[in-house]
């Protein structure tokens, strides 16, 4: 378990003279659930683009499945897997057919996919859309299809960026259950989200503001520190921009 | 290389199971094939003429006989008033009006000259000036008939006029290449543009960059089927105006294909550059139709011949590929020439598409910084 699947050290991440990480530290364990937070515009996504090799870090080290986000960008790729809040999956697509590219292009062989999507629709209880394209399922439905897809290649790490904006409570919860499941059998999952409640559901997060990590602890540890019942307050306390509090917070200790 | 060809697989997917995207592939070519053959025809036939003769004699019924069998008129009206002409026109049916003088016959016999008036229905100047030509063309033979045997020992010069390449100057042969050439330039810039574009829109670009696809097979899967419907387009285009309008390919059918495969090429990596530029869909369709529709029909000599254009207009059609296009296509098709006629205008559209591509690979690195 207390094996690093991402460090990152001293990383710094510049658009010309703005700065969008300002010395990112943290490490990610395998197998653990990491919830990255933040208000919109502090960081994160460029963040995660850096962790899923997109672009490259201006300086500091980044390791991601021990790979070097320099120059193994392509062995990266291979070992994660990825769902963006914009919906992920081809609508004009069957089930089966989003299956079979996504399992392509991650160069799984055919009957391994054949197999893979026998077991998908068997757990998802999916089997009646197999040849349905993706425009007539359900939002809840697509979101879990979609995480599925993206772990289907079985990846180290998986990164969900905001996977559960506009979908129904209930659809909510069945999804956590699902990143549970994953992360139980050793997947890393990295997720970003705007709902506090799911933040409780993560084995740690960290909060980021204006390009820092302003706080990185198990949950109940953060809640404790800032004296607060509910991730909520603590996010309310720490992560929003210095400039708009009206007076200046207690220093972090 | 398997991963690569799953996601070829899957545009094609996209492309057969979307009508509108086929019917734009395939329907409106085929419709605009037929209808700059048909309707946007510059050959004259059957055009409504009115005759107001005010002699009535052997002489002006000859004539006018001759004018509405020639096939190119047919009368739609017999005047008997100045008065009247206005109102005829205003109709809409006439598009020229022949007027014979009082007592034309007479005069003719005996002065050796009479006047004809021909008035044509100026707010349709191409129309105007086609059948004035082909009325003056007609009266200039109906008076060597008449003159031959009173006038036989005078010099005369009769030339005759041939035209090569299209000896009937059919507007087909003109319109064909062009339509070619304004199709592909459309559907290939149109169609990757909109369908990279569409990946962005729908986030489904950041899942593909993400994977472990490159970049450079990401592009090349979206553009590969295009290319080749866009070939099997031309093949079918070439087969319809062969089928319907009886247009040959004169030279090498082969150079054409190698041709038409450049020129969509080209096409293409420009459809990826407007792409990287434009933010969604909308303006992806509106860079292509208005950037390149209205200065493909306008100023590559597709319809208005370059040399009449004014200096400015001929520099600004410089930058356009379709220019050179026009030019290989006409040359092979009309002309049969081979490639030693058209190795330039071959040659700037090679290095305007790697310029479109070199363009577009960095348009595209910059993005995903």
């Amino acid at each position: 378990m207390e094996t690093h699947v991402i460090t990152v050290k001293n990383l710094v991440k510049k658009f010309g003279s703005f700065v969008a990480n300002d010395n990112l530290n943290f490490e990610v364990f395998g197998g653990e659930i990491f919830g990255f937070l933040g208000a919109n515009g502090a960081g994160k996504t460029t963040t995660i683009r850096i962790l899923s090799g997109l672009s490259k870090p201006t300086s500091g080290e980044v390791k991601v499945a021990g790979f070097d986000a320099y120059r193994q960008t392509e062995q990266i790729k291979k070992n994660i897997g990825y769902m963006c809040q914009k919906f992920s999956l081809y609508e004009d697509l069957t089930v089966k057919e989003n299956i079979i590219l996504y399992g392509g292009i991650y160069g799984l062989t055919k009957s391994l996919i054949k197999e893979r999507i026998a077991e998908l629709l068997a757990k998802l209880r999916f089997q009646e859309y197999e040849n349905r394209i993706i425009a007539d399922l359900p939002l809840g439905l697509r979101q879990k299809l979609a995480f599925s897809v993206a772990v289907l290649h079985e990846p180290k790490i998986v990164f969900l960026d905001e996977p559960t904006g506009g979908v129904d409570p209930i659809t909510r919860r069945q999804f956590w259950e699902m990143i549970y499941e994953t992360a139980a059998r050793g997947i890393t999952v990295f997720v970003t989200t705007h709902y506090m409640d799911e933040a409780e559901y993560c084995d740690r997060i960290s909060i980021m503001s204006e390009g820092k990590i302003v706080a990185l602890d198990t949950p109940e540890n953060l809640k404790k520190q800032y004296n607060a019942a509910t991730i909520e307050e603590v996010f309310i306390k720490i992560a929003r921009p210095v400039s708009l509090h009206p007076h200046p917070p207690a220093p972090f200790s | 290389m398997k991963r690569f060809l799953g996601f070829v697989k899957k545009e094609f997917l996209h492309i057969f199971r979307d009508y509108r995207t086929l019917f734009i592939l395939f329907g409106i070519p085929a419709a605009q094939i037929l209808i700059f053959g048909y309707a946007v025809s510059m050959d004259i036939k059957n055009a409504g003429i009115a005759i107001l003769d005010l002699s009535h004699d052997e002489i002006t019924q000859k004539l006018t006989d001759k004018i509405i069998s020639s096939g190119f008129f047919k009368r739609t009206e017999n005047l008997l008033h100045y008065n009247d002409i206005d109102r005829v026109f205003k109709k809409g049916k006439t598009k020229a009006v022949i007027i014979f003088e009082a007592d034309f016959g007479k005069k003719l016999v005996r002065e050796g000259k009479a006047s004809l008036s021909i008035i044509a229905d100026g707010s349709e100047p191409n129309t105007a000036t086609l059948v004035t030509n082909y009325t003056m063309a007609i009266v200039n033979d109906f008076t060597m008939e008449l003159a031959v045997p009173a006038l036989n020992n005078s010099i005369r010069i009769q030339p005759e006029v041939k035209m090569f390449y299209n000896p009937n100057l059919k507007s087909h042969f003109m319109f064909v290449p062009g339509v070619i050439t304004l199709i592909l330039i459309l559907i290939c810039a149109l169609m990757t543009s909109v369908t990279i574009t569409r990946e962005k829109e729908f986030g489904t670009m950041e899942v593909l960059l993400v994977s472990p696809l490159r970049p450079i097979q990401i592009i090349l899967g979206k553009v590969i089927p295009y290319f080749i419907l866009s070939f099997i387009n031309v093949l079918l285009i070439l087969a319809l105006s062969w089928l319907v309008f009886g247009l040959p390919v004169k030279g090498s059918i082969i150079l054409l294909l190698a041709e038409c495969m450049l020129y969509i090429l080209m096409s293409l990596t420009l459809g990826i550059l407007i792409s990287t530029v434009s933010k969604n869909m909308q303006q992806a369709i509106f860079i292509s139709l208005l950037g390149l529709m209205l200065p493909t029909i306008l100023l590559s000599g597709f319809i208005f011949p370059i040399e009449n254009m004014p200096k400015v207009y001929d520099y600004v059609s410089m930058i356009l590929p379709p220019r050179y296009f026009i030019v290989i296509i006409k040359n092979i098709m009309i002309k049969g020439t081979g490639l030693m006629y058209i190795w330039k205008e071959t040659l700037i559209l090679i290095v305007m598409t790697l310029f479109f591509i070199g363009l577009s690979v960095r348009k595209f690195k910059i993005r995903l910084e």
